[in-house]
């Protein structure tokens, strides 16, 4: 996802961060050292606060060739104890960063993993993405684009302490080696690295490592218990919502009732009164629109404050968008002509053999993390401080900036670990975060002296727009008896996710590569594609897995129609499509075939199976499910996952992220799976009408990965797409039709 | 005022009586273990134990602790509590947490479903969804949340 970034809409801070080669640290970092922290534990939050600590080596910072991305000074810190805390670069959210980036620094650094702690980074230019050269966590990148950069961090670390030790034994360094945390010498010599921090820190930092050769690895590769599972199994791990600074203040925030929509009138007096209401403020929203914060000692009085105003909304101006005659319109928009992704000659269409035409409904969906959004806000003079779960805190940065009429190194962005986000933590208009800091600029000019943290209600959330956008797909195809597809004609309806943000730059003749991604490839089909992008006043973005989370569900059930109406083996006909090249699907379906027993363990009366398979962000995940219909409604029992990331760097997360974006594709499946609007107006306010999986609803799902040393690629979102098509291709075998709409409705 | 024990503790807190449970906890006495995640016991990340019984902290106000002991997941996983240090151990064994968020709800609903056991039953894996089939967790732990569960109950055994 996203390396096309469209510079004329970035923000200017970030384009100028973007623009040079070599971005400049905001706080300066030593060039020429990795930290010793003073004590083992006790990190504070807030820009490197450790620099405080680190000697100051004297050392001439322009001499380094090396980026603030590949220096150790900023990702590791070694403490007398031993303990090595490594720094992410990347917001966890549970996909597990927080654990596999510490693994594979610690693999180079050979540390003694039991002593590797980690600590979340912030939007300083250490962090940035190596690769995309912005903060981001996104597209399932954060273990691809960052495995050589931690693993050089690691390597040169490693070598400082070499070097320390033979400078300390006044020996050759050649002599010397290093195993778990410990630099061994001759003759039974040993200095662990808590002691040679110090001297080694004091070192210049090598540009060019060698690193380990993987048939070495001892740390990247076993399967490894997360860094943060004791903490997120006793409460004592904080996420944004935890943030407590001294006399801090909450705010809830009164939207209006359709998007971009102004208030007519605020009648307050009931909210002045409640105890613990300190101010009720107009704040401007996101698209335009105006909304009240009532500012409060805690959430629970400025909930009652926001419950007892009285406000107007004005709606006259804006669109009102209603998802049945939306339906008609997206029908009537498929018929027109329109930017082509895919050309190829449809002639053949007319005289196929066996014809097929489907069309297909998603609904728009939110992503409903669990941990509501919030944002908190520090005001200090000239500077802004910001502590807020994100998956952009560069942009974000800029973003407050604006806001605040700052400039952006006035401003500090302080990642949080946050409580999910599926892509809603990462929006090109920083809407959450520009929020906050629009309620604490509004705060501060009523007087307030406080921190405010921003804190969205659940029914906030679920109205709150950025939804998966909703999408129409249309499709007529033409094939002979054996399958062989002769002619493809499709349609996309559904509205641009990065239109009008800074990744605006990637829409290409008008068509938005995040709404097509996942079409075609890698089946060599004659298609022709035509996109359609209406403008409507929806909020849209990705969620997890993005164009996938259609285009896979399209694809791979038509691929599955057109084999059971030419009585082919669903495996065998798609083998046959990836053909030699595509050695990635063909293993991680063998995989999933072999550990599932397809076709040769016979199923319980009323059961078949379903394979589906999908390539997304790099990485290949295969299905093959067995479910039944039960009262009429579909069953998903059992689900056997092939997985091709490359290298798998550590087995239990992705054993977890498969199962857990298994559920997620299966949610889509599931009743109550749907955003609608009436008049403008989201239907939806809670996990009651917008219901997401519970326990009850989990099938089996075992996890297989396909055995490999190539670069690994993510794991956060490939698993997501392929569970929907294939629970769907199940259900069709016993209906003997085929599943087209989002949630499936049987009837 | 309304008096609250918590954890053991008598707390007294200067909050409207029809204030939650939850936010006497999170924003006057500081304790942020026990979260908000849809303020209308739809997905039990608020859950605490009063008296004993599982409870959706985010709906229960304070009025109705009076008298009554709340116990909040920091006791309930600090090594105190038999069942609640089992419980976390199964938790961390599994590697249940994904971001972590809900996990405070879904181990205080499995600590009240392991203590109302009867004694040397071990509960059947529909017994264990139903337990805690009120407890969302967005990320799709379920899978790890039944093994912990059912582990935690052998050891308990």
């Amino acid at each position: 996802m996203l390396p096309d970034l469209d510079y004329g809409e970035m923000p200017r801070a970030l384009q100028q961060i973007l623009e040079r080669e070599r971005p400049e640290p905001i706080a300066t970092l030593p060039r020429r050292s990795f930290l010793k922290l003073a004590g083992a534990g006790g990190l504070a939050l807030g820009a490197f606060p450790h620099l405080a600590m680190a000697q100051d080596t004297g050392a001439d910072p322009a001499t380094s060739a090396l980026k603030p991305t590949e220096q150790p000074s900023a990702f590791v810190q070694i403490a007398s104890s031993g303990e090595v805390t490594v720094t992410i670069n990347r917001l966890e959210f549970g996909q597990g960063v927080q654990t596999a980036l510490p693994m594979i620094l610690a693999e180079e650094l050979d540390a003694d993993w039991t002593l590797v702690r980690s600590r979340n980074g912030s939007s300083n230019a250490a962090y940035l993405d190596p690769r995309f050269n912005m903060h981001i966590t996104g597209g399932s990148n954060s273990v691809k684009n960052s495995f050589t950069q931690y693993r050089e961090l690691g390597a040169r670390a490693r070598a400082m302490l070499l070097s320390a030790a033979a400078q300390r034994w006044n020996v050759d360094v050649a002599t010397l080696r290093t195993q778990a945390g410990t630099v061994l010498g001759s003759g039974g010599r040993k200095l662990g690295y808590g002691e040679l921090a110090d001297a080694a820190m004091a070192l210049p930092v090598p540009e060019k490592v060698t690193l380990k050769d993987p048939k070495d690895f001892r740390i990247i590769g076993r399967p490894t218990t997360r860094l943060d599972a004791r903490a997120k199994s006793s409460g004592r791990q904080d996420f944004g919502i935890d943030i407590r600074l001294p006399g801090q203040l909450t705010a809830v925030v009164a939207r209006p009732p359709v998007f971009g929509a102004r208030l007519k009138s605020v009648d307050d007096s009931a909210a002045r009164a409640i105890k613990g209401v300190k101010a009720v403020l107009r704040v401007p929203l996101d698209r335009g629109a105006e909304g009240v914060a009532v500012v409060a000692d805690g959430y629970w009085p400025a909930k009652l404050g926001r419950d007892a105003l009285k406000l107007q909304w004005d709606t006259a101006a804006v669109e009102k968008v209603d998802s049945e005659k939306q339906l008609v319109q997206y029908r009537e928009l498929a018929a027109k002509p329109g930017p082509r992704h895919f050309e190829a000659d449809m002639t053949p269409l007319a005289t196929a053999p066996k014809q097929l035409e489907a069309e297909f409904v998603f609904p728009y969906l939110a992503h409903a993390p669990m941990e509501p959004l919030n944002c908190t806000v520090k005001l200090t003079g000239d500077r802004a401080e910001l502590w807020v779960g994100t998956q952009f805190p560069g942009a974000d940065n800029a973003a407050a900036a604006r806001v605040l009429g700052l400039k952006p190194e006035q401003v500090q962005v302080n990642v949080q670990t946050a409580g999910g986000g599926f892509g809603r933590r990462g929006v090109g208009s920083s809407d959450f975060v520009v929020l906050g800091c629009e309620v604490a600029k509004a705060a501060r000019t009523a007087g307030l002296n406080a921190p405010v943290r921003t804190l969205w209600s659940r029914e906030d959330d679920i109205k709150g727009g950025y939804y998966r956008p909703m999408h129409l797909h249309r499709a007529r195809i033409g094939f002979d008896e054996r399958g062989q597809v002769l002619a493809w004609d499709h349609v996309i309806v559904g509205q641009s996710i990065v239109t009008g943000t800074m990744f605006g730059g990637r829409v290409k003749n008008g068509i938005d590569p995040t709404a097509s991604e996942g079409m075609r490839n890698p089946y060599p089909l004659p298609m022709r594609l035509t996109m359609h992008h209406p403008a409507l006043n929806v909020p849209v973005l990705w969620w997890r897995s993005v164009g996938s989370t259609h285009t896979a569900f399209v694809m791979e059930t038509l691929i599955d129609d057109i084999a059971r109406s030419t009585k082919q083996d669903p495996v065998t006909y798609r083998m046959q499509l990836f053909g030699d090249k595509n050695p990635r699907h063909r293993a991680a379906l063998q995989l999933a075939v072999d550990k599932s027993g397809y076709g040769k363990t016979p199923l319980p009366t009323g059961r078949a199976w379903g394979v589906a398979v999908h390539e997304c962000f790099s990485s290949v995940v295969a299905y093959v499910v067995e479910a039944s219909v039960q009262d009429g409604k579909p069953v998903l029992h059992r689900a056997t996952a092939g997985v091709h990331c490359n290298l798998a760097v550590n087995p239990r997360s992705i054993e977890a992220q498969v199962q857990g974006a298994a559920l997620m594709g299966l949610s889509m499946c599931l009743p109550g799976a749907a955003i609608t609007l009436k008049d403008g107006e989201v239907q939806q306010s809670n996990f009651g009408d917008f219901a997401v999986p519970r326990i009850t609803d989990m099938p089996e799902i075992a996890v297989h990965i396909v055995p490999s040393a190539e670069p690994p690629t993510g794991m956060g979102e490939p698993g997501l797409p392929p569970l929907a098509p294939a629970f769907a291709n199940a259900i069709a075998r016993l209906t003997g039709k085929p599943l087209r709409q989002l949630p499936f409705n049987l009837a | 005022m309304s008096a609250l024990n918590v954890n053991g503790r008598d707390h007294t807190v200067d909050a409207d009586p029809g204030t939650p449970i939850l936010w006497a906890l999170r924003d006057t006495l500081g304790m942020t273990g026990t979260k908000f995640g849809c303020g209308a016991a739809l997905c039990g990340a608020c859950t605490v134990h009063l008296d004993g019984q599982a409870i959706r902290s985010c709906i229960t106000p304070i009025s109705a602790a009076e008298g009554k002991k709340i116990v909040t997941i920091e006791a309930a996983t600090d090594g105190s509590d038999r069942v609640g240090a089992a419980v976390h151990a199964a938790w961390v064994k599994h590697d249940v947490a994904q971001c972590g968020y809900c996990q405070s709800g879904q181990i205080m609903s499995a600590t009240a479903f392991l203590k109302s056991q009867p004694k040397g039953k071990q509960p059947t894996a529909a017994e264990i969804d139903a337990a805690m089939a009120g407890n969302i967790c967005r990320c799709g732990t379920y899978a790890r949340i039944r093994a912990a569960v059912a582990d935690a109950a052998k050891t308990l055994a």
